[in-house]
């Protein structure tokens, strides 16, 4: 499906519907494009009676087929924009996609009308939030909720259909799946809501999972079982996922690379281990200093972050981090840097101190 | 203080160094169904915990949603009702205090709540919040009110001007700090701390957690701290207790214990934190529960952990697991653990095998750290980042429905007494 076609319910055999795709398949199938999802210049902006709130400012990565890419940073640093953009779901009005382009599979998504859109959405692009109770709908089963989308985008029939839902749920790990479709959201434990959420993002083989904190209201043992589960059924359907998370312990564990985002803006993206072990901007530092960690001994004071993050109405044409960072100098006041590579690899920060010029050296 | 009845058992606790002594306590919910609300069970949520918080020290109380550890909290200041058991503060039963004697000791422990937007009313400004526990216990009036006031906000790390704002109009780290400077008007002994950083984002968690720090070191404070992140309460806490189905299983010095957990749920527990370090990561290996959370309604006979526990199932399911249930012994030192294979627990090493404290971590650099050396003319201190924070505090009111800006930070410590 191109931008340019008329948007089709792709018609499959129910066999062929049900069949689980192999890596192997993945990995040579539907490749449209060098990369799964490249976004470049992304602005989305919220028109408040305040002003205009730079939510997202001009932000640039892209994601390989199958690849885990984290979007890390404290709450209002425009991870979850970035995702909701890229859905086309940012509220409107008052938030706005300015400008950028989305590049999904080959297809330029801003570009798309609604039901084309929404046909990419469920389809080709599933999504697990925070919250699973809010995300589904209370007065609707389970097995409804998730035949909803295959019955939609797969044109299955209610027997086909049903057949895939216990299928997924099974693979999701919810034990007597084909007892369970008639049970409705409540009957269900966060952990195995959080399953369900999974399967409907699963439920058509998507390219693309968005998810946006998708363990935070969970307990740590069902956190580690949903992690596990998102992992190796990415592994298993070569599905690309991207992982908005506040938890660096989360995005270390999971991800491939990871884009620090900081002010709406990405200030440093790495593969975790050159992020985790050579960082190389001091909202990184900061970040990670001000962590307690299982593996350190009993610790006196952290070391903590000053301040608050700007705001984010005509924020001003200098480092973003800067009146929070203990080594800027005035170059820092004066403009704001670009993101630049750090070494040979595609680790990037943005910060003057750390440039190959610049006063850090480490 | 209160009645002449308790000089002994007061005298015997403070020789133990204990503050509060807890003795088999039972919190349980009456469930209520149909139209003549006839109860039809009850909801365990506590059920028969025995230990002593220590005057002084920080003893942190974690376990997963519904354990049973927010209502063991409650119930050690007495806002909830025991249904059995015995709480002694500093030698004093708390449940046959009468009203007003229950009243006079509430100024010796205070809490502070998890939710910090939704535990300061948002109709009185910071001023009136703090005043409310100081007019209550008739402390101080007028201007030596207001004075005391103004110290408070200090001492958290807040500008005194803010006095007649409302809580809205600061940040979540700010009003938490103005819930704990609401509990520290009445100059407690104890503090519950409940889930005090848990809606606080990572760089705010910080400056609370070591505000708290320096409160317990500067005014003598005991905390019982509680929390579902075992790497917070490793940080804060001088010993941890764990809880699991209404039941504490394992309590010890966090060095300890970390290293080597006596109890398997414990180790349950640890294997599923991650660590913020790709390394350290790819050597975790996750011990799996199986199956939910048994309902504290109708918690399993025996060991309440036996049925999702992986050392059971290795042992070949011995029987007293599901006929005996193991209370706390001790297994070395200050740990004790409530298994009755503590032994085999300790000895393997499941489960925390990506904890590895030999390593030095840190985010900054050295490289950095001497980079700012030259042109400070020396050892960065906190009192350089004073000064960032205070004019961040200090600013203009922003625009806009956004709050107040900064979270006063750590470098507000700087003005506390003892900091200065």
């Amino acid at each position: 499906m191109t931008g340019t076609d008329t948007p089709t319910i792709i018609e499959v055999s129910p066999d062929d519907a049900r069949r689980v795709q192999t890596p192997a398949d993945a990995a040579s199938q539907g490749r449209k494009a060098d990369k799964l999802l490249k976004v470049s210049g992304l602005s989305t902006h919220f028109f408040t009676p305040d002003g205009v709130v730079q939510a997202v400012d001009d932000v640039s990565f892209d994601l390989g087929y199958g690849e885990t890419l984290g979007l890390v940073g404290e709450s209002g640093c425009g991870k979850s924009v970035t995702a909701l953009s890229i859905a086309r779901l940012v509220p409107n009005p008052p938030g706005r996609i300015v400008s950028g382009e989305i590049v999904f599979d080959g297809i330029d998504i801003l570009k798309l009308d609604s039901d084309e859109m929404r046909h990419l959405r469920g389809k080709e692009i599933g999504f697990i939030f925070q919250d699973p109770l809010t995300s589904l709908n209370p007065t609707l089963t389970i097995g409804y909720q998730i035949a909803e989308s295959i019955r939609q985008h797969m044109g299955l029939s209610q027997k086909a259909a049903a057949d895939r839902v216990t299928e997924l749920l099974s693979k999701v790990g919810i034990p007597r799946a084909r007892d369970r479709l008639k049970d409705y959201p409540h009957q269900f434990s966060g952990g195995m809501r959080q399953r369900v959420m999974i399967a409907i993002a699963l439920s058509c083989d998507p390219k693309l999972i968005l998810a946006d904190e998708p363990t935070t209201a969970l307990d740590v043992t069902i956190q580690a079982q949903i992690l596990e589960l998102i992992q190796r059924l990415s592994d298993e359907f070569h599905t690309a996922v991207l992982l908005i998370t506040h938890d660096l312990g989360i995005a270390a564990g999971m991800c491939d690379r990871v884009n620090v985002m900081y002010a709406g803006r990405i200030v440093e993206t790495g593969t975790v281990d050159e992020l985790f072990e050579k960082p190389q901007m001091p909202y990184a530092w900061g970040l990670l200093d001000s962590l307690p960690r299982l593996d350190d001994v009993r610790g006196d004071r952290l070391r903590t972050i000053e301040g608050l993050p700007p705001l984010l109405i005509s924020p001003p044409d200098a480092c973003r981090f800067e009146p929070r960072c203990r080594f800027s100098r005035d170059i820092c006041r004066q403009d704001e840097p670009e993101l630049t590579a750090r070494g040979e690899t595609r680790h990037q920060a943005r910060c003057w101190a750390t440039q190959p010029d610049g006063w850090i050296r480490s | 203080m209160t009645t002449a009845t308790v000089e002994p058992g007061r005298t015997e606790a403070s020789a133990r160094g204990n503050l509060i002594e807890v003795e088999d306590l039972k919190v349980h919910f009456p469930i209520r169904a149909g139209i003549f609300q006839t109860e039809v069970g009850t909801v365990k949520a506590v059920d028969g915990v025995t230990f002593e918080v220590r005057r002084g020290e920080t003893l942190g109380l974690v376990g997963e949603s519904g354990c049973g550890k927010s209502t063991t909290g409650r119930a050690l200041i007495r806002l909830r009702e025991p249904t059995a058991g015995k709480v002694t503060f500093d030698g004093i039963e708390l449940n046959k205090l009468k009203t007003n004697e229950l009243r006079r000791m509430r100024r010796r422990m205070q809490i502070i709540f998890q939710d910090p937007y939704g535990s300061l009313d948002p109709r009185m400004t910071v001023g009136s919040i703090i005043a409310e526990p100081i007019e209550t216990h008739h402390l101080a009036q007028g201007a030596a009110r207001r004075e005391r006031i103004a110290d408070l906000l200090r001492i958290v790390g807040l500008d005194p001007k803010y006095v007649s704002r409302y809580p809205h109009e600061f940040s979540g780290g700010q009003r938490q700090r103005i819930g704990v400077a609401r509990a520290l008007a009445v100059e407690p002994e104890f503090i519950v701390c409940d889930e005090p950083i848990s809606a606080l984002d990572v760089s705010i968690q910080a400056q609370v957690l070591n505000l708290l720090t320096d409160l317990r070191e500067q005014l003598g404070l005991t905390y019982l701290f509680i929390a579902h992140d075992l790497s917070v309460v490793k940080h804060i806490s001088d010993r941890v207790a764990v809880m699991y189905l209404g039941k504490i299983v394992e309590i010890g010095p966090p060095d300890t214990m970390y290293a080597a957990p006596g109890h398997p749920y414990t180790r349950a527990l640890l294997s599923a934190v991650p660590v913020p370090d790709p390394v350290a990561e790819r050597k975790r290996r996750r011990v799996i529960l199986t199956g939910d959370v048994p309902s504290p309604v109708n918690p399993p006979p025996g060991c309440r952990f036996h049925t999702r526990c992986w050392l059971y199932e290795r042992l070949g399911q011995p029987e007293q697991c599901r006929t005996v249930d193991p209370e706390l012994r001790t297994i070395g030192g200050d740990h004790t653990a409530a298994c009755h294979f503590a032994e085999q627990s300790v000895a393997s090493d499941v489960g925390v095998g990506h904890i590895d404290t030999t390593l030095v971590r840190h985010g900054t650099p050295d490289a950095a750290l001497a980079s700012i050396r030259p042109q400070d003319g020396g050892v960065q201190s906190e009192a350089t980042t004073v000064d960032v924070a205070e004019t961040v505090i200090g600013g203009p009111p922003t625009q806009g429905d956004r709050t107040l800006d900064s979270d006063g930070s750590d470098g507000t410590d700087g003005r506390t007494p003892a900091a200065s």
